[in-house]
């Protein structure tokens, strides 16, 4: 299937699904020409989502009522564990916003560098530009992610990570909501892995715009951490 | 200012004591402090309906004014740790129904084995 030299086939790209039936099936198609393995878990979707993936060739699991982002990964992370034959798992955005060629550069980098995890990051390079409101939250959150668990980043809100097998067993996202992205930085920080950082390019599209979440999202994230 | 000073101080203490128990304790002995803690309310309220000065009597030796206002400040705390023990509940309740719904979803799911050549439909039949 792959053209490139190191082989994509114990590579799963993880892919939370919630709503998407519009973009799934093309995301899901254009991902599998480098990736063959994409589980996608359908987070108890209303629309034509799960099957929209599941005929673009992903291995569907259906959550059977709607769990949340971060409870979609830690199913997906369990799926993906049990294929003996996976080395790295890869989550991914639904909704069109992550390029395959960014993970491709992030597995070279894990592999070259020995790396457990690589975490991709909009601010390592300015391709991506995010409006000035959002990029201060997200700014501001990374910083709070930073202080809290010991990590050094420069992106902790990204939805696109590459985990090698060893971390993913060890991975337990018991924040539902939207406070997963930083209970899996803090969880992965203390593992005392080797981690890096990858510069990616995620795609402001109108209709990622229309989905994305809105900045009060980010008291609750505040909140949930808090509480946890 | 002089007055409400110990209500103050009082309430100020209560307030971070219900916090930080209810965060940390969970199991037998909280469940018990809390039904404990029930039963005293219950026979105050009692007493209270019997004797409704005693509030009031209860206020002037902490330094509140009125009896009414002594209620309304335990009201404050009562609905505090409510909030707390509520909210804690229902996370717990949330990761036990997350674990459910998560084995369901694996045991459904088509197996990476089950891949057809084409790459094509993995759905389990219905």
């Amino acid at each position: 299937m792959s053209t490139s030299a190191p082989s994509t086939d114990d590579v799963w790209l993880v892919v939370p699904l919630f709503n998407e039936e519009t973009v799934i099936a093309d995301v899901v198609r254009d991902a599998r020409r480098t990736f063959p393995n994409v589980v996608v878990v359908d987070d108890g979707s209303s629309d034509g989502s799960a099957d929209a993936a599941a005929s673009a060739g992903a291995f569907v699991v259906r959550h059977p009522v709607n769990l949340g982002q971060g409870a979609a990964l830690q199913t997906g992370f369990e799926y993906a564990r049990s294929v003996p034959s996976m080395r790295w798992v890869v989550t991914f955005d639904a909704d069109g916003q992550h390029q395959v060629s960014d993970v491709l550069a992030m597995l070279e980098k894990a592999r070259a560098e020995d790396l457990q995890v690589v975490f991709g990051s909009r601010f390592l390079d300015d391709r991506t530009t995010p409006s000035p409101m959002k990029k201060v939250i997200l700014r501001l959150a990374v910083g709070y992610t930073n202080v809290t668990t010991g990590t050094k980043l420069t992106d902790a809100h990204n939805g696109l990570r590459v985990i090698s097998r060893d971390v993913v067993e060890r991975l337990d996202i018991t924040q539902n909501r939207m406070a997963h992205a930083s209970e899996l930085v803090a969880q992965i920080g203390q593992m005392k892995v080797a981690y890096g950082e990858s510069p990616v390019h995620i795609l402001y599209t109108d209709y990622s715009k229309s989905k994305g979440q809105s900045l009060w999202n980010s008291v609750n994230i505040l909140v949930e951490l808090m509480f946890r | 200012m002089n007055t409400l000073l110990i209500i103050q101080v009082v309430l100020i203490v209560v307030v971070i004591l219900v916090v930080a128990r209810l965060f940390r304790s969970r199991g037998a002995r909280a469940q018990a402090i809390r039904r404990l803690g029930l039963v005293v309310f219950a026979v105050f309220a009692a007493v209270s309906i019997l004797f409704p000065d005693v509030w009031t009597r209860l206020a002037h030796k902490v330094g509140v004014g009125r009896g009414a206002d002594l209620v309304l400040y335990a009201l404050v705390v009562a609905f505090l740790s409510f909030t707390v023990t509520t909210y804690l509940r229902f996370r717990d309740l949330e990761t036990n129904y997350t674990r459910l719904a998560r084995r369901i979803a694996l045991t459904e799911a088509p197996r990476p084995t089950d891949r057809d050549d084409d790459g094509g439909h993995h759905d389990i039949p219905r």
